[in-house]
């Protein structure tokens, strides 16, 4: 029974915007690829996040936004995390513009995946960002 | 407080009792990976075991029953309770992976403190079977109580992971045939007490009627529970509007002292015992028999497969050598 | 300037580019304007007036986006359509906890009468109709443009203009809702008997098939639960008491016009066959405007790609193309820019110069319903309604004879839910297999690494702005007056026969803010929690 541990993954929409579509997407994306997904659902907080990352012993965590945001609330996770001592990644999707994905990797955001992704890049996105963290 | 990774399990025993999180949470992680890790876990563990009230809540899809265990557990956990829930679904069969939805329907007792842990099924048989029970154990030594199993009522597997707890309680609904569909299931004789879920809608009193009639019925042909100690109660609740809740609660806690009061608890928490014993043999033996069947197909010129044979004689032939020889 | 919805360029007669008259319309009836309405609501379509040319704007401040409705009806736009942002549509102040990161950044900050009064500041509210994109806090945004209006001189009389308000499909599709589904329906229903009484001009409800659409469903998907919908508020109003020919003729649509060109303009016309069938046969409405379903169209959002976006012009063109053809009231065009960012001032000028391409230069609005008759239209049109009929007797017996109750049991269980993501899903694999081809995204990718042009950003510049807004504002008002109107909310919310709207009029007068009504109500009707499906 201990061979292949299935990566588990929390997906949250941090924020307000109900656009819940790629969120869903995504997640049958990581299911066919494998993984383990903790859905949260919408309008989660870096606390309800931490406290999901914490009790299922996540090993990387994947926010969704379409709010024009990403800039604010994409390192407010990342810092949240270390805050809290949890090593986990983290990756953003959601309208990102070029330019500021340089911002968000500079601020710790191990990938981001824009509209319209193809499942194999989500999933090598999610797996690049757990085997980044030494898993 | 050193990062769980560099930590051994002692240590995260001890943390755990202590009550952090994250310590119990990895310790979980062991358990259900399985192996090695999981024995020394279970070791670890075992002393500390046996306080919490093991309850186990089962119903068809969609009967609310998530937002049932919301409703209840945040109601413990204002009572002074520590709630803690494994949040059971099924994996996909095809690719392993698995969307676990629960903490959604399940926003406010995460914010109450309730604990809660999603486990996928990781498909290979019988593994839910054991793990559960082992990652029960884990919240029981980190102090948790009680601790609730939430399965969807659809397969053998997932009634008897209910029916291997001190209290089962069995989520109906009104308007979907649900008490007809639970009976089919099994989930009549194993149930120790009935939600009867939603009961605002017009129909309820029909389902609650239905239960009862077969109730009569099982009584009647000796289906009920073996073990029971009464007469599975009936409660009514609406979870999205708290109604009938803390019946709910009142139902499990009498249900537990029943239990005691009548001497059956010990001898429930030996019969799950020995099913947890058996599951493991079983495992044991799967994995052994697969073990010797591949040697048998794999060296063709001891003689060991002989195609002309009937698979049942050859079948026969290795259980010989599975039983007398614990190296093959 | 010229005036888009009059139609003074049509110089010497309807003729083609080379000088051919043509008529109005051909083929035999029921022709345009006749019941049951397939060939449009009216019969002379656009050779009496123009659709208007609406385009949906906000961002920033209130100021800002005024900024931009200036500029929009300088460059010919008939209309305005606010967009609001984030906190504003699920209920909360700019200074609420949530709202951390996204004030003014995808459409515009509302917190009290106050941002109304900057936000159509200069705009003539008696000949400019204006749409709001609200839904959770509707009945307040509503309260606040009449105060704001009435405290400007304006009549509440003399407005024009539609509030979404369409919670429903919040459930179903978008999540921007605040509170569960039946107080939430009783507020839609407020908002009816408030308009039907006091606004003529104004339409209640949009009912709205775009946002299910883009979050992923099908097109006779769209269509059907759109309609379900429209027949659920029917039902409400009519259970409130009101009678059917009261209301209805202000009840309007809001479709999506997405890629496929034929299946659109089936959609549209199946859709204002089965309503008008529907209000007539079902709902016993006898006045002709009940029967008539007008909507609205916006192209398809989430088929605007990232990759080279200068094809999104050619998209949008088409989609905008199939609204026409489908005989849309009103529409709005996407911004080519939009997969990348917020629209910006030349990518929206460029989309509005669209509709004035089809409208003034191709012809297509010389004759009404010029596909009709086509064989393949007219069977898209057939199947189109076939769907849907088979998604209404579903919901039917799901509510036991009411398509309200249908509706409910639907948001319950997930079922609309279910079947979106599952559509999306499927979309997505097609694309991701090779199945279907997105231009630029899976196939003819040459050119994909061009350089970007200049995006609209909004820093957090314009969420210190609007805070220190909001405390001067509740600096300046009266403390207990403010009080005073939360509590007649309060009571009012609990008794289901008391339409809320005067209570709300009072309390955003008294500069009471979006977010201290909205929880006020919370207490009384709850927060919906939805049971995902995932």
């Amino acid at each position: 029974m201990a061979d292949e541990t299935p990566v588990r993954v929390v997906l949250a929409k941090l924020g307000l915007d109900g656009h819940d579509r790629g969120l869903k997407v995504v997640a049958r994306m990581l299911r066919d690829g494998g993984m383990e997904v903790v859905y949260l659902g919408l309008r989660q907080t870096t606390a309800s996040i931490i406290d999901a990352v914490e009790q299922e012993d996540a090993d990387v965590v994947g926010i969704s936004m379409l709010n024009a945001g990403h800039l604010t609330l994409g390192p407010l996770m990342v810092d949240a995390l270390a805050d809290a001592g949890l090593d986990v990644p983290v990756v953003i999707g959601g309208i990102v513009p070029d330019e500021d994905r340089p911002i968000l990797a500079a601020a710790g955001v191990a990938g981001v995946l824009g509209p319209g992704s193809p499942a194999a890049d989500v999933v090598a996105c999610v797996q690049a960002a757990v085997a980044g963290r030494g898993h | 407080m050193a990062p769980v990774a560099d930590r051994n399990i002692a240590e995260l025993v001890a943390a755990a009792r202590g009550g952090e999180l994250r310590a119990t949470a990895r310790l979980l992680t062991f358990v259900e990976r399985g192996g090695d890790l999981a024995e020394q876990v279970a070791e670890a563990t075992h002393r500390h075991v046996g306080n919490a009230h093991v309850v186990g809540l089962t119903g068809p899809p969609g009967s609310g029953k998530s937002t049932l265990t919301a409703a209840w557990t945040i109601l413990l956990a204002e009572n002074g309770r520590r709630p803690a829930v494994l949040a059971v679904d099924p994996s996909s069969p095809l690719t392993g992976g698995a969307i676990l939805g629960d903490r959604v329907r399940m926003a406010g007792a995460t914010a109450a403190g309730v604990f809660i842990r999603s486990v996928a099924t990781r498909g290979h048989a019988g593994g839910l079977a054991l793990a559960v029970p082992g990652m029960v154990r884990v919240l029981d030594m980190a102090g948790f109580d009680p601790v609730i199993v939430e399965t969807v009522g659809v397969g053998q597997v997932e009634v008897d992971v209910t029916a291997a707890t001190d209290t089962a309680v069995v989520v109906v609904t009104p308007g979907m045939g649900d008490a007809v569909q639970a009976n089919k299931a099994g989930l009549l004789e194993v149930a120790d007490l009935f939600a009867v879920n939603k009961f605002d809608r017009p129909d309820a009193a029909d389902v609650r009627r239905d239960l009862e009639l077969m109730l009569d019925l099982s009584k009647l042909t000796g289906h009920g529970r073996s073990d029971a100690v009464a007469r599975p109660t009936i409660v009514s609740t609406v979870a999205t509007t708290g109604r009938g809740v803390s019946e709910l609660a009142d139902a499990v806690d009498t249900h537990l002292e029943a239990l005691l009061a009548a001497g059956l608890l010990e001898a429930r928490r030996e019969g799950r015992r020995r099913a947890e014993v058996r599951s493991h043999l079983e495992h044991l033996v799967l994995a052994a028999s697969a073990a010797v069947v591949e040697a048998a197909f794999g060296h063709v010129v001891d003689g060991a497969e002989n195609p002309d044979e009937p698979p049942g004689v050859t079948a026969r032939r290795l259980a010989e050598r599975l039983f007398t020889d614990p190296d093959s | 300037m010229v005036n888009s919805d009059s139609r003074t360029d049509s110089g010497p007669g309807f003729r083609t580019l080379s000088g051919i008259p043509v008529d109005g319309v051909y083929g035999d009836g029921p022709l345009p304007g006749e019941f049951p309405y397939t060939r449009g609501v009216h019969a002379e379509m656009y050779r009496s007036r123009l659709w208007t040319m609406r385009m949906f704007a906000g961002f920033g401040t209130a100021g800002d986006t005024n900024a931009r409705f200036h500029d929009l009806l300088r460059a010919g736009g008939t209309g305005v359509s606010t967009a609001f942002d984030m906190p504003t549509l699920m209920g909360r102040d700019s200074d609420h906890s949530w709202a951390l990161g996204e004030v003014g950044r995808a459409g515009v900050a509302v917190d009290t009468v106050e941002d109304m009064v900057d936000l159509f500041a200069g705009i003539d509210l008696g000949s400019i109709s204006t749409s709001m994109t609200i839904n959770g806090p509707a009945p307040i945004l509503l309260a606040m443009y009449v105060a704001m209006a009435e405290e400007g001189g304006v009549e509440r009389s003399l407005l024009s203009g539609t509030l979404q308000n369409d919670i429903l499909k919040e459930y179903q599709a978008q999540k921007e809702y605040v509170f569960p589904p039946r107080p939430s329906v009783r507020l839609v229903t407020d908002v009816i008997r408030f308009t039907t009484a006091e606004m003529p001009r104004w339409n209640p409800v949009s009912i709205s098939g775009y946002h299910i659409r883009e979050a992923g469903s099908t097109a006779a998907h769209e269509l059907a639960f759109t309609l379900a919908n429209g027949f659920a508020y029917v039902e409400a109003a009519m259970a409130a008491g009101l009678d059917v020919d009261d209301f209805a003729p202000r009840l309007s649509f809001f479709f999506n016009s997405h890629n496929d060109f034929f299946e659109e303009v089936g959609k549209f016309r199946a859709a204002r066959r089965i309503w008008a069938n529907w209000m007539r046969d079902r709902y016993g409405a006898t006045d002709e405007r009940s029967l008539k379903l007008r909507f609205h169209t916006q192209t398809a959002g989430v088929s605007l790609t990232a990759q080279q976006p200068e094809v999104n012009i050619a998209r949008v063109a088409l989609q905008a193309l199939a609204g026409v053809m489908g005989g849309t009231q009103s529409l709005h065009t996407d911004s080519h820019d939009e997969a990348l960012a917020l629209p910006s001032e030349g990518a929206a000028r460029i989309a509005l110069r669209t509709q004035q391409v089809i409208a003034h230069e191709t012809g297509v609005a010389n004759v009404a319903d010029p596909l009709g008759g086509s064989h393949y239209v007219e069977w898209m049109t057939d199947e189109m309604e076939r769907r849907a009929t088979d998604v209404f007797t579903h919901l039917d017996d799901l509510g036991g004879g009411s398509i309200l109750e249908g509706v409910y049991a639907g948001i319950e269980s997930g079922w609309f839910a279910g079947e979106i993501a599952d559509a999306a899903y499927r979309y997505e694999r097609e694309i991701n297999a090779g199945d279907r081809i997105v231009v630029g995204v899976n196939a003819f990718t040459e050119g994909n690494d061009a350089e970007r042009a200049r995006l609209l950003r909004i820093g957090q510049e314009t969420e210190d702005l609007q805070l220190k807004r909001l405390a001067t504002v509740k600096q300046a008002r009266d403390d207990r007056a403010v009080a005073d109107s939360l509590r007649r909310v309060v009571a009012d919310a609990g008794n289901p026969t008391t339409n809320l709207m005067p209570a709300l009029m009072e309390a955003v007068t008294v500069r009471t803010t979006v977010g201290e009504i909205v929880e006020a109500l919370e207490g009384v009707f709850g927060t919906y929690v939805e049971q995902a499906v995932i």
